[in-house]
């Protein structure tokens, strides 16, 4: 282990070396965070948009004919522009907020902290990742602007849906050539970001910050570097093949006697297949790379507040590699029904339902960690209970999912969007809101209003019950999903319950707003933060709120133990240790 | 806090268990042979699944419940046993409902789309176009017609792209929009696609399959009650997704022999 390197770079100069062009993995991460929440409030936009179309199809919605005058003429949503929603929804909130909030956003703010580093292993290729992830999100968001609407084929891509081009309808053009070009401009940042925190966890952890004594959020922020490391070179290439079949004409996903619009295209060779196996080899780990750093935020923040340790440490980290290496096992569970071959199904299958016990674990060390506890409850704190609950609601529904032989009938239906919302959407978005309640005072130096905080936490933990439980009721029925209206005469009778749905869905929406202004306020108006307000044992708490350009003023800590130590006796009456902090003198 | 905190869990708990166990919303009665294996199987991962849900949710509000006590001086309690008993039964429950439902499942998931179709199977081609299905039956020799891309054709309806001028056996193939199939006999669909992938599913028949370009894809299945049911698209293929469909008719054999006559006969 090295002691980490005095200084790796100097104090930066100016606004804009400062603010804007910062080398500082605090600064890049902040603009990690702020990029994701532009990002996501651009994808709950749109999710009220569809919610609103689903409910009442045939309602004008004022001023989105200004957006889009052909998608929107009047302000009523053609079918066409409601798969472009959809599609621009599932893409900017799985890459663009829950793979750039808890992992490159809160990851490159606090890894270095955590392990008493001074900053990244590579700062420049750090700032480089920050502006080639915000190029992906323009490159993306320009294409509401191209002629024929952006991309609709779903944030998968299916081809040859998405190979074809323009013949095959609209959104088949401009915007999802954008679509493919944004993805993998997004896996080049992802790439040189996954590196970095690889190289900084195994190189630059401070004197005494053994692999056994990592806080378990910087556990799992290294975890999904190696997913992602993996997952995304298999995505970028996938993306680039997708580019050369839309523009230069080969046909890698395109076979041959496609008649599209009556016209013969001019493939031949290709298999769409192949498309969705390299995308669910790296769409599957990509469901993981979304969790596991709420995992790590969840186990490094719910002992915080219990004032007792995590129960099984190791088990948890076990179980985090566990999950790690069986995520790149069964991405065939997204294809039993695609035309593979059905004997793969079970061998896909076997695996997928393997990953319920790692993921049962770890969801049993939170609740008997719950267990005896002092729980102190601050909104991070009822943010980690409500990720529990929910990651639990998620991960049921996962049991029905993983059998191919109920897959048969529940197999693109709402049942699977109430799934990865609950487990990788939801849970994932209290995992961030956890993480910003938490780590708010140490990034600002203030604050969050703490009754803001709650009535946030209650609207949003009702809200999303209301909005995705319901799911898997007209899952069961038979509701089809990426479906813009719900004309068949089997699925009339279920719109009263999707109205429920898009009210509840709009409730918890507005809710946000609430975190929204309290986000913003505490920025500027917050009461001032002490350097350790939660009483929390791990080296970001060891330093000034915000730390000073270096972390820790030249002096890196020298780590004494592990990040688990609640509930001992610590200095001046304290129920915890820190892990810089020097061994207590035994009480007289 | 943690009280209102368990309050509230228990209600959300026990509103979602009941609205699955009083069947508000469900699946629709099933028509087919493997159907009532499939619907046991989702009712045996319901059941187990529902138990490990209500448990965990429960045990997450009792403990919150019990740790917000604020008494003077009450000390932390670590979980009995520690971590080792909780690997320990997460992996051997967990272990034992996985064991379980593949063995079961995998037989059902085997005898649908693993097992050859019943040789006396009635043989229809399905080809999915955006945004339509158009299914073939083979006519009085028994034999489909060549299918030629380059003779596809919306305007003429050459939905195949058959070529009965020079194809004898294309001369009698009848192609309609609607899927008349006998009561209680096994059906043999072969699965093409025209243009983008589309997908078979009727949610009554229990059975669903994604067309793809380029491969042909069989799918057998036995309807066992007559009457109309509607055949959708869930493989998301283009703007007028929502609005793919067809219908699949389950009639008497007498019946369906004299539609299919009907219908040889209009061609």
């Amino acid at each position: 282990m090295h002691e980490a390197a005095v200084h790796p770079h100097a104090p930066p100069q100016g606004f804009l070396r400062t603010h804007v062009f910062s080398v500082d993995h605090k600064v890049i991460g902040k603009q990690y965070l702020d990029l994701a929440l532009v990002a996501v409030c651009t994808g709950m936009v749109l999710s009220w948009l569809m919610r609103l179309h689903l409910a009442w199809p045939t309602a004008a919605i004022p001023g989105l004919d200004k957006l889009s005058p052909n998608g929107a003429a009047g302000g009523v949503i053609t079918p066409e522009y409601y798969l472009s929603l959809m599609t621009m929804h599932g893409t900017i909130m799985v890459f663009f907020v829950l793979t750039t909030a808890p992992f490159a956003g809160f990851g490159n703010y606090f890894l270095p902290l955590q392990v008493g580093a001074e900053d990244m292993a590579f700062p420049r290729i750090n700032m480089t990742s920050f502006w080639v992830t915000l190029v992906a999100f323009l490159v993306l968001i320009s294409s509401f602007f191209v002629a024929d609407g952006p991309a609709l084929s779903g944030w998968t891509a299916y081809a040859p849906l998405s190979a074809v081009g323009k013949d095959a309808g609209p959104g088949q053009g401009l915007g999802q050539t954008l679509w493919a070009i944004s993805i993998a401009i997004f896996c080049v940042a992802q790439l040189l970001g996954a590196l970095n925190f690889i190289a900084t966890t195994l190189d630059l952890r401070t004197k005494g910050m053994s692999l056994a004594r990592m806080p378990f959020s910087t556990w799992a922020w290294f975890i999904t570097a190696v997913i992602g490391l993996i997952a995304f070179a298999v995505l970028m290439p996938a993306c680039i093949l997708l580019i050369l079949d839309r523009v230069a004409g080969t046909s890698f996903f395109i076979p041959s006697g496609l008649v599209i619009s009556d016209r013969l295209q001019p493939h031949s060779g290709g298999s769409p297949l192949l498309w969705q196996h390299l995308f669910w080899f790296f769409g599957h780990p990509e469901v993981y790379i979304a969790i596991l750093p709420g995992f790590g935020i969840i186990s490094h923040i719910l002992p915080v507040f219990a004032r007792k340790p995590l129960l099984g440490p190791r088990a948890m980290i076990g179980c985090l590699i566990a999950i790690a290496f069986l995520s790149y096992t069964v991405w065939g569970h997204h294809m039993f029904l695609s035309g593979m071959n059905p004997f793969s199904a079970t061998l896909f299958s076997v695996p997928t339902l393997i990953i319920t016990i790692p993921a049962t674990i770890v969801t049993l060390l939170w609740i008997g960690t719950i267990y005896g506890a002092k729980l102190r409850f601050t909104t991070p704190a009822l943010f980690c209970l409500g990720f529990v609950s929910v990651f639990v609601s998620g991960g049921i529904s996962g049991f029905f999912l993983a059998q191919p032989s109920i897959d048969t009938y529940l197999h693109g239906t709402y049942f699977v969007v109430g799934h990865f919302h609950f487990v990788m959407g939801v849970a994932a978005m209290f995992g961030i809101f956890a993480g910003t309640y938490f780590w708010f005072p140490k990034m600002f130096g203030r604050m969050m209003n703490e009754t803001l905080g709650k009535w946030h936490f209650w609207l949003t933990f009702i809200g999303v019950y209301c909005v995705f439980m319901p799911m898997h009721y007209l899952g069961l029925a038979g509701n089809v999903r990426r479906y813009s209206a719900f004309t068949d005469d089997y699925l009339k009778p279920l719109i009263p319950l999707h109205r429920f749905i898009t009210i509840a869905a709009l409730f918890t929406g507005a809710a946000q707003l609430i975190f929204l202004f309290n986000l913003i306020r505490s920025r500027f108006r917050g009461p001032k933060a002490p350097d350790n307000p939660w009483e929390a044992t791990t080296l970001e708490w060891a330093t000034t709120s915000p730390p000073p350009f270096d972390n820790f003023g030249g002096k890196p800590p020298v780590v004494q133990r592990g990040p688990n130590e609640y509930g001992v006796a610590g200095a001046g009456g304290a129920d915890y240790l820190m892990q810089a902090a020097p061994e207590p003198a035994p009480a007289r | 806090m943690g009280k209102l905190f368990a309050v509230v869990l228990t209600i959300i708990t026990v509103v979602a268990t009941a609205i699955f166990v009083m069947r508000v919303w469900w699946l629709p009665a099933d028509i087919s042979v493997h159907g009532p294996w499939i619907d046991h199987q989702l009712m045996e991962t319901m059941l187990s699944s529902g138990i490990l849900f209500v448990v965990s949710q429960l045990a997450l509000a009792l403990f919150v419940w019990k740790s917000g006590d604020r008494r003077e001086g009450r000390k932390i309690k670590i979980f009995p046993g520690g971590a080792v008993p909780m690997v320990v039964l997460a992996t051997v429950l967990v272990g034992a409902e996985i064991l379980a439902l593949t063995f079961v499942g995998s037989k059902v998931w085997a005898s649908i789309y693993q097992t050859p179709p019943d040789p006396n199977s009635l043989a229809i081609d399905v080809q999915a176009e955006q945004f339509a299905f158009y299914f073939r039956y083979p006519g009085a020799d028994g034999k489909f017609g060549g299918i030629h891309p380059e003779l596809m054709n919306e305007a003429s309806q050459n939905f195949f792209g058959l070529d009965p001028a020079h194809d004898t056996a294309a001369r009698d193939d009848i192609v309609v929009p609607t899927l008349a199939i006998p009561v209680n006999r096994p059906v043999l669909l072969t699965l093409r696609a025209k243009d983008v992938n589309h997908a078979f599913y009727v949610p009554e028949l229990r059975i669903q399959q994604d067309f793809v370009p380029g491969l042909v894809i069989p799918l057998h299945f036995t309807a066992t009650q007559p009457g109309k049911y509607e055949i959708v698209c869930t493989q998301l293929c283009g703007l007028g997704h929502y609005n793919m469909r067809a219908y699949v008719e389950v009639m008497p054999q007498e019946q369906f022999d004299q539609w299919l006559k009907q219908q040889a006969a209009q061609q």
